[in-house]
């Protein structure tokens, strides 16, 4: 059984993750596009209608890759999870169906129109047609953290004889404590990505002094956008989902910020050390008292339940993944801020388009986004490990019965090896669009 | 309830190949008669330009499943396990051909950006005809060898094939002689849409010779349909019987007849989106016929141990299934007015619509 479970668990985690990396782009571009479309209305100058057609052309790419990338997702329910499938579809089914009536048909239909139809519409039309498309990338993260919250926190379901689930409360789906704080962690998280990419591109022009006009325009938006998402997905919704998962998921808490002894007098807050599996400890520990007794509850001397609270079998079943994604996400968020700081202050001193060291820093920077981002999703998924549905039910519980695990390993070297060949064009593809820049634009 | 959903998805399913079918036949009209430089460019273009949102259909027609029927969706999933996945592979393979062709000049990556934009539609038109053959023939639901199941009942496992390549064995494959002529059929209605919808869209120079394969294509299928009843009473002896007990439901058949005799008459059509209507009769009639002969059965069993799948043993809860009802109808609501604006907006002749013109 656990051998069985491996690759199913591999493959999920191996193509969910080559899947977020486009709609998390996806989901923040189509807002900076909207922007970009919109300051175009108001000042009709050309330059951010050009910039706006550029950055379609990255989205294009981009959101192909999402969508040959997202089918696959959805399948592997019923392919490798059908146990769970079948007692869950009743419920998870309404969110997920959803979002291909309401989001997906709403982002596709407008984006064939976006791309080829400004011409055909004019511009007011056209800037609507932008803005729906946005509206479609964000209702999809909305149903699918909403089928996520279910999953992570169970609401509005009856479990019947047979062990089925089934819906007793619609609303309740969309009502999840959950899920309000998660979606807006997530997408402010996926407009830091965007943000970083499109600054990323306006310090390479400048460094490479070609097309410098929409360097700076580029540098310029990223930045502000960039400082004001990094901002509120630490504050306050980072702090929101953190009390979240405390209060509903202590165990996954507790091994997150690496408690492994409850204190007393309240707990500290960790900021580096290597879990000790063996000792149950952490090795070479720096960290510092009662912080985190205070961020979670206000209250400098409440105690927070540690690892040793918990069931052996109730725990989390890969403490150090989940604790090491935890503190890279935190401090990776930390370090965006700091940034977008400096390069704010050098901007309003008009000293930032020279600063050349500056600038290398955020055309590097731009791998790193993406980085929190997944590394925020493996927080999610390995906290709620041992369960798919917490508390309820065990991953082990929820694999297809008949899928032997040769076939499974058969599927997943094909994604894998299918994958890399996507990246490398995704690549290639994006890395050609920027060379030529927005002002290759043919009339 | 159940059957209200039943027909839902019977429907988006139908919507589904009858849009995203027209650029599966695209893709195998590409790969066997598109010479000139000039129109694989626009035939590759009259697909590209509505693939994604016509495979949402199937997304929205996945998720639909999932939730209104989701043991029958878990036992299919599971049990068609290597073909799906294989079908993922070759939806992004023929996604990407599409998408990437016209990235760059060179020949040779247009070549194989076209080869593999052909070959995976021709090869998924073949797979779903495929799987529409394995629903009809039934699997051995539990996987009984001499009456004692390797697991519980509504699961099952199926091999791609065995070495007997026969629908009628204990443990039949994904693929036998029986799929593979509903395979054929598949591929070749599609093709005939296809290059229906290739006439009505664009200017290529190879429309007037797309009419007589048209023509061809359709003696073909006519030949393909008649035989493929026989063997059908062969695999299935029984699937008349709704028919005979239910007589209104001969309007599906009927349906694809007169889609198949129409496109007869190809040449003298003088309305190229006529042509395009009959050829979606076709698709419609014959999912619809299918189903109506299996109705409320969706995936019969092949051994006595085991019940068939029905709409009724493998819904979600009553209320799942009414209030889903409730926001399908808004949804549909919007989903037409989405679909008017495109159509109006896109409407007529694709030759030369570029990026931001
Ligand atoms: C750019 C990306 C990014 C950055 C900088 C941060 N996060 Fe995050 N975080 C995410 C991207 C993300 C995410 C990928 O969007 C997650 C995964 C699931 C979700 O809803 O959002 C997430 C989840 C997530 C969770 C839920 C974990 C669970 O469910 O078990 C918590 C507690 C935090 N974050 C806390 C923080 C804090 C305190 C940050 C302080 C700087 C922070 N995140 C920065
Ligand atoms: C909201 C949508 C999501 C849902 C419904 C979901 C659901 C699941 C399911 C069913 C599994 C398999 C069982 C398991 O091992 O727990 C899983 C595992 C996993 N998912 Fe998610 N997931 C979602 C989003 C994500 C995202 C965006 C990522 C990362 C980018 C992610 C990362 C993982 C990882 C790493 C695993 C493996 C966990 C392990 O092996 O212990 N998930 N998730
Ligand atoms: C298990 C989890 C997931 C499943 C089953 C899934 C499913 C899908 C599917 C089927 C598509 C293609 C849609 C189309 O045909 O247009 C898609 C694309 C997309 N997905 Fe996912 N997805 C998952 C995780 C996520 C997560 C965690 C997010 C973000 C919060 C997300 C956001 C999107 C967006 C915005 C798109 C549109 C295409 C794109 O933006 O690139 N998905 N997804």
């Amino acid at each position: 059984m656990e051998d069985m479970i491996f690759y199913d668990r591999l493959q999920f985690a191996f193509t969910i993750t080559f899947h977020y990396i486009f709609p998390q782009l996806t989901m923040g571009l189509s807002l900076m596009i909207v922007y970009f479309k919109w300051k175009y209305l108001r000042t009709k100058l050309e330059k951010y209608n050009n910039a706006a057609k550029f950055f379609m052309k990255i989205f294009a790419i981009n959101f192909t890759m999402g969508v040959v990338t997202g089918i696959p997702m959805e399948f592997q329910f019923g392919t490798n999870w059908s146990k769970f499938s079948e007692l869950t579809g009743g419920i998870i089914g309404q969110t997920l169906a959803m979002e291909g009536m309401f989001s997906f048909f709403l982002e596709s239909s407008f984006l064939a129109l976006f791309i080829f139809g400004e011409k055909l519409m004019g511009q007011k039309l056209h800037f609507l047609t932008g803005f729906l498309v946005f509206l479609g990338s964000w209702a999809s993260g909305w149903f699918i953290l909403a089928t996520n919250a279910w999953m992570q926190h169970p609401v509005g379901y009856e479990i019947l004889d047979n062990g089925k689930f089934v819906l007793e409360n619609f609303s309740a789906l969309f009502t999840n404590p959950w899920l309000l704080p998660a979606f807006l962690h997530n997408q402010f998280a996926s407009i830091v990505t965007s943000a970083f990419v499109v600054a990323s591109i306006g310090a390479f022009y400048i460094l490479r002094n070609k097309q410098t006009e929409y360097g700076k325009l580029f540098l310029k938006t990223g930045i502000v956008f960039g400082l004001i998402s990094s901002i509120l997905v630490a504050f306050p919704t980072g702090d929101w989902n953190a009390k979240n998962v405390a209060t509903y998921q202590p165990a996954a808490f507790a091994a997150m910020e690496g408690i492994f002894e409850t204190e007393e007098a309240g707990a500290e807050i960790v900021l580096i050390g290597q879990p000790n599996m063996v000792e149950k400890k952490l090795d070479n520990k720096i960290a510092v008292p009662n912080i985190l007794s205070f961020l979670t509850h206000q209250d400098w001397n409440k105690q927070i339940p540690g690892m040793d609270q918990f069931e052996e079998n109730e725990l989390p079943d890969n403490i150090p993944a989940l604790y090491y994604s935890y503190h890279i996400m935190v401090g990776l968020g930390t370090i965006f801020i700091g940034v977008m700081v400096i390069a704010l202050f050098f901007l309003w001193r008009k000293k930032l388009y020279t600063l050349k060291p500056l600038l290398w820093v955020i055309m590097l920077l731009v791998p790193f986004p993406y980085i929190a981002n997944l590394t925020g999703w493996y927080t999610t998924e390995l906290g709620r490990q041992p369960y798919l549905v917490y508390g309820l039910l065990k991953t082990s519980e929820g694999i297809s019965p008949t899928v032997s695990s040769g076939n499974t390993l058969f599927t997943l070297l094909g994604f894998v090896a299918l994958y890399m060949l996507l990246g490398l064009l995704f690549l290639v593809l994006v890395g050609k669009t920027i060379n030529e820049g927005p002002k290759h634009q043919t009339h | 309830m159940e059957i209200f959903w039943y027909i839902i998805i019977a429907i988006v399913l139908a919507m589904f190949f009858i849009l995203d079918g027209y650029d599966f036949g695209a893709g195998i009209i590409h790969l066997f008669f598109a010479k000139k430089e000039k129109d694989k460019e626009v035939i590759a273009k009259s697909a590209g330009l509505f693939w994604d949102s016509n495979e949402v259909w199937l997304v929205t027609a996945g998720g639909m499943l999932f939730m209104a029927f989701p043991t029958f969706y878990a036992s299919v999933f599971s049990g068609f396990y290597l073909p799906l996945i294989i079908v993922l592979w070759l939806i992004i393979f023929r996604a990407i051909g599409l998408e990437f062709r016209s990235q760059f000049k060179y020949q040779m990556w247009k070549d194989i950006w076209d080869t593999s934009f052909g070959v995976s539609s021709l090869l998924l038109a073949l797979f779903f005809g495929i799987a529409l053959g394995n629903i009809v023939r039934g699997v051995n639901l539990g996987s009984v060898t001499n009456g004692v199941s390797a697991h519980e009942g509504l699961y099952f496992f199926l091999p791609l094939w065995n070495s007997s390549f026969s629908p009628l064995a204990e443990h039949p494959g994904v693929i036998d002689w029986f799929t593979i002529i509903i395979g054929f059929i598949s591929v070749i209605t599609l093709a005939i849409h296809g290059a229906n919808w290739i006439i009505l869209k664009t200017n290529s120079t190879i429309n007037n010779k797309l009419k007589s394969v048209i023509f061809k294509l359709n003696i073909i299928l006519t030949i393909l349909t008649v035989f493929s009843l026989f063997v059908w009473q062969i695999v299935n002896p029984n699937s008349l019987d709704n028919f005979s007990n239910k007589p209104y439901l001969i309007i599906f058949p009927i349906v694809y007849f007169i889609g198949l005799i129409g496109l007869f008459f190809i040449k003298k059509i003088k309305k190229d989106s006529h042509a395009f209507v009959l050829s979606s009769l076709l698709i419609v009639g014959g999912i619809t016929s299918t189903l109506a002969s299996l109705f409320p059965i969706i995936l019969p069993s092949i051994n006595n141990t085991h019940e068939h799948l029905t709409i009724y043993n493998t819904s979600a809860s009553e209320y799942g299934l009414s209030v889903a009802l409730t926001w399908g109808i808004i949804g549909f609501i919007l989903l037409f007015i989405y679909i008017i604006i495109q159509k109006r907006l896109l409407a007529g002749k694709i030759d030369h619509m570029d990026y931001g013109h």
